[in-house]
């Protein structure tokens, strides 16, 4: 309902406009004024009720995903699970690099004893050698993959952590505060540009389908000439 | 024309140590053998500016400074500007491409590659041989 006041202007217009206008009944537009607004009240409390159910479902939402992402125990993500992971990817890329040096060894001994056989057979080896060098590549492809899929790792790792940091978890730490910035962790704080655009452009190894071959790298240099 | 002397220092640059054997071996098989190493940008250029080489294969990948700083170091020095610099990487975005090419980059070669692609790419930059 509108205040005494301003009921009372409105009554004071209405008999104004009564005179104005005859065969108007003001008593009539007080009526319907009044169910108007009472109409509108109506939904005013309406709309407070919605939002308020709104409101508390959101809490309630907020609540149940803190309590989850607690039960993920990022502590545990953040002091084994990604060590362990990154150890274990690390240690295959220094597996296949012995490996590989080892088969470069085996190589080299055999492309020195090259030089002491017959043409025929040298050349047939050669090729072959050629061939393992070629194929050795693989280590310095995986490496790269493996990389990309630690700093995966590290970025998920980070993430959670910035989650939890901003709704606070159930241990009692308390929500990070909304003037303090959140962590950014895949980006240095103050790169110059020259260097992000740089660090942009090194996304290692494509996937097989996303990759250019040798060809179209080479027609598209070729669009500069 | 005079040919290419196989004898030129060629400076090879790469952090993957096998993928440096790789190289040095495949450039032994077409009969360069006068290789030195660097394992990133910054070392490589300084080997650059203490002796004299006829060309530079180079990752892109590397830290703390990439084949592209490194690139653009070399076309911004005068007495380095005119040196032929191969790209050899595993970054295959057309983006890459061009922002090597407009930096000066001679040619570009993806990894994985085989030795008849080195051949060529290094008979385009060089000349036959």
């Amino acid at each position: 309902m509108p205040p005494p006041a301003a009921h009372a202007e409105i009554k004071k217009q209405l008999v104004e406009l009564g005179r104005d206008r005859v065969g108007i009944d003001p008593g009539e537009i007080v009526e319907i004024v009044e169910s108007v607004m009472a109409s509108v009240d109506g939904d005013h409390e309406s709309v407070s009720m919605g939002l308020h159910r709104d409101i508390e479902a959101l809490a309630k939402f907020i609540r149940s995903a803190r309590a989850e992402i607690a039960d993920i125990r990022v502590d545990e993500i953040h002091s084994h699970h990604i060590p362990t992971a990154t150890d274990e990817l690390s240690a295959v890329v220094g597996a296949t690099e012995q490996a590989t040096n080892e088969i470069f060894e085996a190589v080299e001994i055999i492309e020195a004893a090259i030089e002491d056989m017959e043409p025929a057979v040298a050349e047939r080896l050669s090729g072959a050698v050629t061939k393992i060098y070629e194929a050795c590549g693989f280590q310095d492809i995986t490496g790269q993959r493996v990389s990309k899929v630690v700093n995966t790792l590290q970025t998920v790792e980070e993430k959670v952590r910035s989650l939890l940091d901003a709704l606070g978890d159930d241990t009692g730490r308390e929500p990070r505060a909304s003037t303090e910035p959140a962590a950014a962790p895949c980006a240095p704080a103050e790169a110059p540009e020259e260097s992000a655009t740089d660090a942009d452009l090194m996304s290692g190894p494509q996937l097989p389908g996303n990759a250019m071959s040798q060809d179209d790298i080479d027609k598209l240099l070729a669009d500069f000439d | 024309m005079a040919g290419v002397d196989k004898n030129m220092p060629i400076l090879i640059v790469d952090d993957y140590k096998t993928m440096l054997r790789i190289i040095r071996n495949l450039l032994k098989q077409l009969g360069f053998a006068n290789v030195d190493e660097a394992t990133d940008g910054s070392a490589a250029l300084q080997k650059l500016r203490d002796r004299e080489f006829g060309l530079v294969i180079s990752d892109w990948n590397m830290e703390p400074m990439s084949g592209l700083q490194l690139l653009k170091e070399v076309r911004t020095d005068v007495k380095l500007k005119d040196l032929p610099f191969v790209m050899i990487t595993a970054e295959s975005k057309s983006e890459n491409v061009i922002a090597a090419k407009e930096a000066g980059v001679s040619n570009y070669i993806v990894k994985p590659f085989n030795a008849a692609t080195l051949k060529g790419k290094l008979v385009a930059v060089l000349g036959s041989f």
